[in-house]
């Protein structure tokens, strides 16, 4: 029954000609625009939009809590917070910050980019897509719902039993850490298989694994990352629900039990986590300083492996987390030495990105700009970070300011400064304009500055002794000016952020009378920057044959006879702007919201009455059986006019009404042909 | 899986299939690669269970559980029986992927429908033996080796579980004339599944039971 005539598909401009689907229980979405098909969409690019959309809120959500605690801490016995408020903020602080903003924004650059970069038409799994972010944000609501359900969790991000035990915290905050986080994971482990599946099974022709552009390889190291270390966390937060609801006997010190076993399952996952929250920016760094550099990148192939090294390492070193925990002499000798090697493939990294723009045409857009601020920044944090490998030296520092500097170093002037750098690059391939460089350069002048007045007075405080996680300090002990300071700089920081918001939308409105952005507005290099922007639906017209690293670079430039590079093409002429005739892309579904919105439901009866998690089992089987049985993409089924709907959702009558009629054509048909081929399940139960 | 398609789809396409007619990178479908990425991450979530379970076995109550020393309340006859009756599943795992592949439909059902009541056996085994434990006075919350005893095992009978639901599918879909031969790689996948199952059992059975 399949059709092989070609069909045009979704116009970019919203005009709806794919046809319904006319087989199955239920008619597949097909809305292309409005907030509908927001709710419904499997394409990767709509899904990367909402990922960044999304932690960006939670980014201002996390930066009010950061404000919070920088304004109790401005002046010596600060009474702005009490001690259990300031408990509740750094731990959300820390949480938001980690699991809700840098690892979705990192999510949202490979959903955009990995499948542009491999010249693929979406990722392998398109609704296990959809359901990874509709998870993660279900599992991020989750979480901060417990601000006013009796309390945030209030044991540090880390929440180290027993601390994080019932008798210490009685609230019900960290079960809303234990299952949020839970639910958050499952997100991660999904997009993980998806992604990997996707870099190593459909790449454009031509494209070997070291012809790969770099941020997808970043990429691709850091969903190994999660898919190993994500349920190590797992098992440690099942371990303290198990606790904290059910009277198990895990972290139950008086039952005999070893407070240890948390912080080795928390740092087993925890250590890989700093590095898959950091390469993605690394990617994204490696993406940007050749464009504004005009140089390929120094030594690809160390680049690479570095990156692959640090992956394999990261799993190595969890315990220099532990050194002021009493594991033992030989344990801290070898961690502190297998730490110190970590730096080295890190260290690799910045001086190929040096000499990358060594004697480059260097231009400073603002892209550019942060790429810098990171390897500057990063750099710094890296050295911090390697005199705590020093065990001695860390048994002084932990639990100090020092250590809030160093972390934020890394993981703010680090991953932070390259996904903003990111933003700016690739803002134009994804909605269609640039974002204004005079705005964009105030942002990162203010960034920087902000950055560095908040953290590095920080290094000067723990210096001197100033403890973290204590809500606030007496007079006297010279921790004061430092201490205003720093509160100053997270005010500019604020106002930097702001200015982005301000950015984007005031760059938006200027860009309806600049010309069209076009498909290549920094001469980049990599085969995303082929396809129009902002990109259509169906990515590429036409997939590439890559027949070398910087593709795109090379059908634009080439030697002449005495070997001196010249272009040869504008990037508009090599790249594509059909309108995609014939190619076919899969269906919206409801399914993958349906089933995520169980998780919480869930959650919220294991925590209250059992009842309600009844309901949400409910609603996880029925989402999960409509997932299945969902029917295939409409495409490949024969329509005729009167099947033809308008961009309406069915209601629910119409729906069930719909369900019932298909669902008798299905079983005549299966009558007719008991073993007929035709297989009008999406999909096959185990792997969906 | 609502793939993405490289083409235009051909005459004989299978939308199940978005990826089998199409050369991926590699050659082994998405679908299946995605099978083997995801058991490498489970794993880690039984690497976890098993190191909680290491750590604690040994720390039981003095004179153990029931005075019989530490894990006295296991009855290893009856356990060996059921891991026994859990590994031949493997088997019949594999000639109904032999079946379906040689177009035996008939064969297909039978051996199929013999896994999944293999599995649930193992399960049913598994109640029979918490709930012996219980009466000993091996609670959930009686003490930490207690506690990873029963999250060990029970993960575990969980996956079991999730995998004979996988096997009644195939089981229906088959009865009603949706899983033709050319699709015998969904048989392939929840195969793979339901022997990594097994292989972790050997591991947990080896571990919790044989070790003193």
């Amino acid at each position: 029954m399949a059709i092989t005539e070609e069909r045009p598909l979704a116009l970019p401009s919203g005009g709806q000609v794919r046809p319904e689907p006319v087989l199955g229980v239920f008619r597949r979405p097909t809305t292309t625009t409005g907030w509908r098909s927001w709710l419904t969409t499997v394409d990767h690019k709509k899904i990367g939009i909402m990922y960044g959309a999304a932690a960006l809120f939670f980014l201002i959500v996390g930066g009010i809590e950061a404000l919070l605690i920088r304004i109790q801490l401005a002046a010596p016995n600060g009474t702005f917070l009490s001690a259990d408020a300031y408990n509740q903020l750094f731990t959300m602080h820390g949480t938001t910050m980690i699991f809700l903003t840098v690892m979705p924004i990192g999510a949202a650059f490979a959903n955009y980019l990995i499948p542009l970069q491999i010249g693929a038409r979406d990722v392998a799994f398109p609704r296990i897509n959809a359901f990874s972010f509709w998870s993660f944000l279900m599992g991020g609501i989750f979480l901060n719902t417990s601000w006013f359900l009796g309390g945030a969790p209030d044991g540090g991000w880390f929440n180290y039993a027993p601390n994080s035990g019932v008798i210490f915290s009685p609230t019900n905050g960290i079960d809303f850490w234990n299952l949020g986080l839970i639910i958050a994971g499952f997100a991660s482990l999904a997009g993980a298989v998806n992604l990997i599946t996707t870099v190593i099974n459909m790449r454009a022709p031509g494209m070997s694994l070291m012809k790969m552009p770099i941020f997808t390889w970043m990429a691709l190291v850091t969903q190994f990352l999660l898919l190993f270390a994500i349920p190590v966390l797992t098992v440690a937060q099942v371990l303290l629900a198990m606790d904290r609801l059910y009277d198990a006997n895990f972290f139950n010190v008086e039952a005999g039990a070893d407070p240890l076993l948390w912080q080795h399952l928390f740092w087993i996952f925890g250590h890989p986590e700093v590095y898959l929250m950091i390469l993605p920016a690394f990617g994204i760094v490696s993406e940007i300083l050749p464009v504004f550099s005009r140089k390929p990148i120094f030594g690809y192939p160390f680049i690479v492996f570095s990156g692959i090294a640090i992956g394999f390492m990261g799993f190595g070193v969890w315990a220099h987390h532990m050194f002021s925990a009493g594991i033992g002499p030989l344990s801290v000798a070898a961690f502190s030495l297998s730490t110190m090697f970590i730096a080295v493939p890190t260290g690799v990294k910045i001086l190929n990105w040096t000499a990358t723009m060594w004697g480059g045409k260097l231009r400073f857009d603002t892209p550019m700009l942060f790429a810098i601020g990171l390897v500057t920044m990063f750099t710094i944090g890296g050295l911090s970070g390697v005199t705590h490998a020093v065990a001695p030296a860390d048994t002084q520092q932990t639990d100090t300011y020092y250590i809030v500097a160093h972390f934020h170093y890394v993981l703010f002037g680090g991953a932070f400064f390259g996904f903003m750098g990111g933003f700016y690059y690739w803002w134009p391939k994804v909605f269609g304009y640039r974002l204004s460089e005079a705005w964009g350069k105030f942002n990162f002048w203010t960034l920087l500055i902000g950055f560095n007045v908040t953290f590095g007075p920080m290094h000067i405080l723990g210096l001197q002794g100033m403890s973290r996680r204590v809500y606030t300090y007496d007079s006297g002990y010279g921790f004061s000016f430092w201490n205003m300071v720093a509160t100053i700089g997270a005010f500019i920081i604020a106002l930097s952020v702001l200015s982005f918001v301000i950015n984007v939308f005031y760059s938006k409105k200027k860009a309806s009378s600049l010309p069209p952005v076009g498909p290549d507005p920094w001469d980049s290099r990599t085969i995303e920057w082929m396809v129009p922007s902002p990109t259509p639906e169906h990515n590429f017209d036409e997939v590439p044959t890559v027949t070398q690293l910087d593709e795109f670079w090379h059908r634009k430039y080439a030697e002449d006879d005495d070997g001196r590079v010249r272009r040869v093409a504008t990037g508009e002429e090599v790249a594509q702007s059909g309108d995609g005739t014939g190619v076919h892309l899969p269906s919206p579904s409801y399914w993958p919201l349906v089933v995520t919105v169980s998780f919480p439901i869930i959650g919220y009866g294991l925590l209250y009455t059992l009842w309600l998690t009844l309901v949400g089992v409910i609603i996880l089987l029925v989402g999960l059986y409509g997932w299945v049985i969902e029917p295939p993409d409409d495409i490949d089924q024969p329509h005729g006019p009167d099947d033809d709907h308008d961009d309406d959702e069915p209601t629910a009558a119409e729906a069930s009404d719909q369900a019932g009629t298909d669902g008798a054509e299905d079983d005549t048909e299966e009558a007719d042909d008991a073993t007929s081929d035709e297989a009008t399940e999406s999909e096959e139960a185990p792997v969906g | 899986m609502a793939d993405t398609t490289l083409t235009a789809p051909e005459a004989g396409y299978d939308p199940d299939h978005h990826m089998g007619e199409h050369a991926t990178t590699t050659g082994i479908s998405n679908n299946k690669l995605a099978m083997w990425v995801f058991l490498g991450s489970e794993c880690m979530l039984f690497g976890g269970l098993i190191s909680t379970y290491l750590l604690y076995k040994d720390r039981v109550p003095e004179g153990g559980i029931t005075g019989r020393g530490e894990n006295g309340v296991f009855d290893i006859p009856f356990t060996s029986i059921s891991s026994f009756v859990l590994l031949m599943s493997s088997l019949t795992m594999v000639l109904a992927l032999s079946a379906i592949q040689r177009a035996d439909h008939r064969a297909f059902r039978t051996w199929v429908l013999t896994t999944a009541l293999l599995g649930s056996t193992f399960i049913a085994g598994q109640v029979y033996e918490f709930t012996a434990f219980y009466r000993e006075g091996l609670g959930f919350t009686t003490s930490i080796f207690s506690s990873a005893f029963y999250t060990l095992t029970g993960f575990h009978g969980v996956h079991v579980t999730v995998g004979i639901v996988m096997l009644l599918s195939l089981f229906v879909l088959s009865i009603r004339g949706r899983l033709a031969s050319s699709r015998a790689e969904a048989v392939e996948i929840v195969g793979l599944y339901w022997h990594f199952v097994d292989i972790v059992w050997i591991l947990i059975f080896t571990i919790v039971y044989l070790i003193p």
